[in-house]
């Protein structure tokens, strides 16, 4: 099967779902990576909260949809990028932006707006796509990525051509500006750990087991009478979705949208940083975010800047040809084998984790 | 009317461009089911090889043949050495050609650098052909469609009249079935990948011969074969054909009609295609 | 496990910004070098970067009797791109004087930036849009290179009086650099009385331009072409081969270094091409010839001449030295002083003497130049006559100017 969706039991998972719920209890240290995420921007820089902080949980999320659909449906969609990228040109189009062409409409028109428009588009896409099935996702996916960039590009009259939109700014609101930095990252944090439990909690749900199961067997499924087909465009929606929200504080990061925000090399980074971290698991994205804003931000001063692609290219490929799932899949190989008779019991516990 | 006709031959002509790219990517993925997203690589490094050799022989013809030979080699390995341990992997084999188009057009940037290449084709093949109506049209892409013709005609032959070509067309059909007849799967995959890879990159040199070659023309050409494949169906070689010529079409009559639009017609094409028909225009259900 | 592994990297993480969040030290200066070395522009950017190295090597990385550290940063020629690579700069490396951006909408996007951060001083690198200094400019953003409508001066003129040229067809990417160019180009032509009865955009990315071409009207004199390296290669490749014959007018990057060093049949199409710039190679004179001496003495394996990126690069930084040996490094007081002394420059350089306009954009001469055939059959740009002074502007007075309005597609228009 492929990398990043090793096969469970089938329809078995259905069943286990009240299993499923105990499997993640709150547990110390959960309390302390939150405690940590909260009080970080008060001891690091504005640069850190900012750049690395507040771009990794942006970009988190936006992995996060990816995750969702590959994780849970074996959905590689290339396009998530596009989505938001979508959200963030909306957000300029009917907000207000430096350039004529935007309307100017008050933020809480603009920003549901935005994203009802995004998500329609991810539904659309989903629809297009579930028509065919598993690697077919990625090639549909990809040419709508790449058409809508090349129109994005040319066309002047909607998306202002080459040089996009400039001046988008988060709105003043309890006078605060919640372009600052302390703010910016809070506001983000919040959207990402909703996200987060969002697909947590719907990866457990009926919904969500459902997908998982259609994911193992689709055929089964519909035998079964599930509308195999109905249930991806949802799921294309819900990531959808989770892609406008961080499309729109795409947005609000860069102040700016533009053909190149959601240009080839955009749709793969989000890619590599789905893969990179993990998509087995909703914390994967994040971890990906952060490895690969790290490496963006610090790789000139380690390596040559100029040879910046080969690195992140090469990272990418040992990390698709030596872990079955990105970072997190390393972390747990690694774990095994330190904690060999635990991860025994573990494995006999959950059966659907292993291949 | 002269813009007409002169609109619809370089949509045709540039359709024969990406038959040629894309006839590659399509015989790879019928047979494979893999997705080869460093197809457009292979392109420009086989525009690029073929520049070299062209340069050092002083032929232009040596350096066609070079385009083909090297990717096609170059091909053969990938699948001899990557993919051949992934089969059946068709996520991961993706993944890896992502990344290996990530690192491949790095390093080509690095050895070529930013500079756009052009050909020196013989004198003959340059300059403009006289014909009614419209005065007169480039050769070159006279020839280009005439190549391409020929192109789709060698590939029918092989794959109906030669015993290689009908392993890879049962191949296409059921996999499952062609190995357990005791084919060498693994021989009719790699000479497959050589023969797709080595279209890219003879598409490489004769394409960049009429446009140019360039960093960033791997994506191009990628997407362009992307779709072509989409919309004519995946695996069908005749499929590629009508796409390439639609998408063509589409991309040209946008381009002088409507400029700013040009795309979306290339889009609304593969959109509806994927409505009406999920397996494009000359594929098999799934 | 799992969560101790995220911890601890976190709390990595927290530990490196605290070390790295250092101030630089007061016998320091630390200026910021930002051009696009990825990408299709990196060619461009490596020679941008030798400029700057360049200026700062003549002056044994000091000036003011401070020592001058360079930290590069990169983008890829997309704005965002830009702006995080300036931030990291700024408020990371916590320099004092930022050098670049490459491109006109990064130096559009990093003027934005530059109005946050009111405590650095930005200094253009190459980047050529208008309005980063004729509309809404930042007070910290200096630029000592000139614009692209600034680099097209006399051209029009000239092909009007000189060339017989009366009705001229425009062909340019979709794009804002190219619109300054068309109005650099058309201001003076129009005014001579020369006539554009068509313009044709080409969207950016587009390489086949077989369709423009079949649009192109019969009954013009030349052919104003403003398109950059391997545009401009694919479409006179494709003119030619279309049996074209009308003669052509370059703008600056369509007969640049990229498109004469290139290789293939488009050579002999270029050859007597009129074009202007803020460079010429071949420029008959000791202080230019002293800086590509210098330049091919210092980078064996660069370009076989410094590129209008490389000169711009080197430009400004020559003036950010001059500016601070004037006050002595100081930059307290929000770099008042400095600002002060670089506003007031008149800086001498291999192209002869610019200044700064109120809006700190410079005033320089640009050349006129004509594409001819060298030794060995090197092909290069002669220069014509050299225009001296240009401003912003164009000689124009400035509220005229400003009431045409932003260039577009449509702006200007001479039917």
């Amino acid at each position: 099967m492929s990398a990043v969706a090793p096969p469970s039991t089938a329809v078995g998972t259905l069943a286990r779902g009240r299993a499923a719920q105990r499997r993640y209890p709150l547990r110390p240290q959960h309390v302390i990576v939150a405690l940590l995420l909260l009080i970080y921007p008060l001891v690091a820089t504005d640069f850190w909260t900012l750049q690395i902080g507040a771009q990794a949980l942006l970009l988190g999320v936006i992995a996060l949809s990816l995750m969702f659909l590959a994780g849970y449906g074996a959905m590689v969609s290339l396009a998530q990028m596009t989505v938001a990228g979508l959200a963030a040109y909306m957000m300029a189009i009917f907000g207000v932006s430096a350039i004529p062409l935007s309307l100017g409409w008050p933020w809480w028109i603009v920003v549901p707006l935005s994203l009802v428009i995004a998500t329609l588009f991810a539904t659309f896409v989903g629809a297009l796509s579930v028509r065919t099935e598993g690697i077919y996702t990625i090639m549909i996916t990809l040419a709508i990525g790449m058409a809508v960039f090349y129109l994005a590009q040319q066309n002047y009259t909607v998306f202002n051509g080459f040089d996009g939109f400039k001046g988008l700014e988060p709105p003043v609101l309890f006078d605060v500006n919640w372009r600052g930095p302390l703010p910016f990252y809070y506001l983000c944090l919040t959207v990402a750990a909703l996200c987060y439990f969002a697909v947590l909690y719907l990866s457990r749900s009926t919904f969500g087991l459902s997908m998982q199961a259609i994911r193992d067997n689709p055929r089964r499924m519909r035998a079964l009478g599930f509308d195999v087909n109905l249930h991806r465009i949802a799921a294309y929606a819900i990531a959808g979705f989770l892609a406008a929200l961080g499309g729109v504080l795409f947005a609000w990061y860069n102040g700016r949208v533009s053909p190149g925000s959601i240009g080839i090399h955009s749709i793969i980074g989000i890619l590599i940083i789905g893969v990179m971290g993990g998509l087995r698991h909703p914390i994967g994205p994040f971890v990906g975010a952060i490895v690969y804003v790290l490496m963006q931000t610090f790789a000139i001063d380690f390596i040559d800047r100029e040879r910046f692609n080969t690195l992140i290219g090469t990272v990418f490929l040992l990390t698709v040809l030596f872990s079955s799932d990105g970072l997190l899949g390393l972390w747990d190989g690694m774990q095994r084998r330190l904690t060999a008779p635990r991860a025994r019991r573990q494995r006999s516990a959950v059966p659907s984790e292993e291949g | 009317m002269r813009l007409f006709i002169l609109t619809f031959l370089n949509g045709l002509t540039l359709g024969a461009l990406y038959f040629m790219v894309a006839s590659g990517f399509t015989l790879v993925f019928g047979l494979m089911r893999q997705v080869n997203l460093a197809h457009g690589s292979l392109y420009l490094l086989g525009g690029y090889v073929g520049y070299e050799v062209a340069q050092a022989s002083g032929s232009w013809f040596v350096g066609v043949a070079a385009g083909f030979a090297s990717m096609a080699v170059a091909g053969l390995l990938l699948q001899v050495v990557l993919f051949r341990h992934m089969e059946g992997q068709d996520l991961r084999q993706t993944l890896v050609t992502i990344a290996i188009s990530i690192i491949a057009a790095d390093l080509m940037l690095a050895r070529w650098g930013g500079l756009t290449y052009q050909f020196d084709p013989p004198e003959w093949l340059f300059g403009a052909t006289p014909m009614p109506l419209i005065n007169a049209y480039p050769t070159y892409r006279l020839a280009l469609l005439a190549t391409a013709i020929v192109i789709g005609l060698l590939l029918w032959f092989f794959l109906t009249k030669t015993r290689v070509g009908m392993m890879i067309r049962a191949g296409v059909d059921d996999r499952a079935i062609l190995s357990a007849t005791g084919v060498n799967v693994q021989r009719v995959f790699a000479i497959t990948f050589a023969i797709g890879a080595g279209l890219a990159g003879f598409a490489g040199v004769v394409g960049g011969t009429a446009l140019s070659i360039a960093p960033g023309e791997d994506n191009r050409y990628l997407l362009a074969s992307l779709v072509v494949v989409i919309v004519g169906g995946m695996g069908s070689v005749p499929g590629a054909a009508i796409g390439a010529v639609l998408v063509g079409l589409a991309e040209q009559f946008g381009l002088a009609y409507t400029p700013t639009y040009g795309i979306a017609y290339t889009f609304l094409i593969m959109v509806l295609v994927l409505a009406i028909r999920p397996q494009g225009i000359l594929g098999r259900p799934t | 496990m799992k969560q101790t592994f995220r911890t601890t990297m976190l709390a990595a993480a927290i530990a490196i910004s605290a070390a790295l969040g250092t101030g630089a030290g007061a016998q320091e200066i630390k200026v910021g070098g930002l051009a696009t070395l990825e990408g299709p522009f990196a060619v461009p950017g490596q020679d941008s970067m030798r400029g700057i190295e360049m200026a700062l090597s003549e002056a044994n990385y000091t000036a003011g009797g401070k020592k001058i550290t360079l930290i590069k940063a990169s983008s890829n020629a997309n704005p965002d791109v830009a702006v995080n690579a300036a931030r990291k700069l700024v408020e990371q490396d916590k320099i004092d004087i930022l050098i670049g951006p490459l491109s006109g909408s990064e130096g559009l996007a990093v003027k934005d930036y530059a109005k946050t951060q009111p405590n650095t001083t930005f200094v253009n690198g190459s980047s050529a849009a208008q309005d980063t200094t004729l509309r809404d400019p930042a007070p910290n953003f200096f630029r000592f290179s000139t614009d692209g409508a600034q680099w097209m001066a006399g051209l029009g003129e000239y092909v009007y009086k000189n060339k017989g040229f009366k009705k001229v067809a425009v062909v340019a990417e979709d794009y804002s650099f190219p619109y300054t160019q068309v109005l650099g180009f058309m201001l003076p032509f129009c005014q001579a009385g020369g006539k554009v009865p068509e313009k044709f955009w080409v969207p950016l990315g587009n390489k086949d331009y077989s369709s423009v071409i079949a649009k192109l009207p019969q009954d013009v004199d030349a052919i104003y072409v403003a398109l950059g390296g391997a545009d401009a290669i694919n479409f006179l490749t494709q003119y030619q081969q279309a049996g074209g014959n009308k003669p052509l007018i370059g703008g600056s990057i369509t007969v640049d270094q990229t498109v004469l060093g290139s290789k293939g049949h488009i050579r002999d199409s270029v050859i007597g091409v009129p074009a202007a710039g803020p460079i010429a190679d071949s420029w008959d004179n000791p202080k230019w010839k002293a800086f590509v001496a210098a330049y091919k003495a210092k980078f064996p394996d660069g370009l076989p001449s410094p590129s209008l990126f490389a000169h711009a690069y080197y430009v400004e930084t020559k003036a950010v030295l001059a500016a601070l040996n004037q006050v002595n490094g100081d930059l307290s007081g929000g770099q008042a002083k400095f600002r002060q002394a670089l506003s007031k420059l008149k800086l001498d350089t291999p192209t002869g003497m610019v200044t700064l306009d109120e809006n700190r954009n410079a005033i320089a001469d640009i050349f006129l130049t004509e594409v001819a055939v060298g030794q060995g059959g090197v092909l290069f740009n002669k220069v014509i006559r050299v225009i001296p002074q240009v401003n912003q502007t164009l000689g124009t007075d400035k509220a005229k100017f400003m009431a045409l309005g932003p260039v577009s597609r449509t702006n200007p228009e001479c039917k």
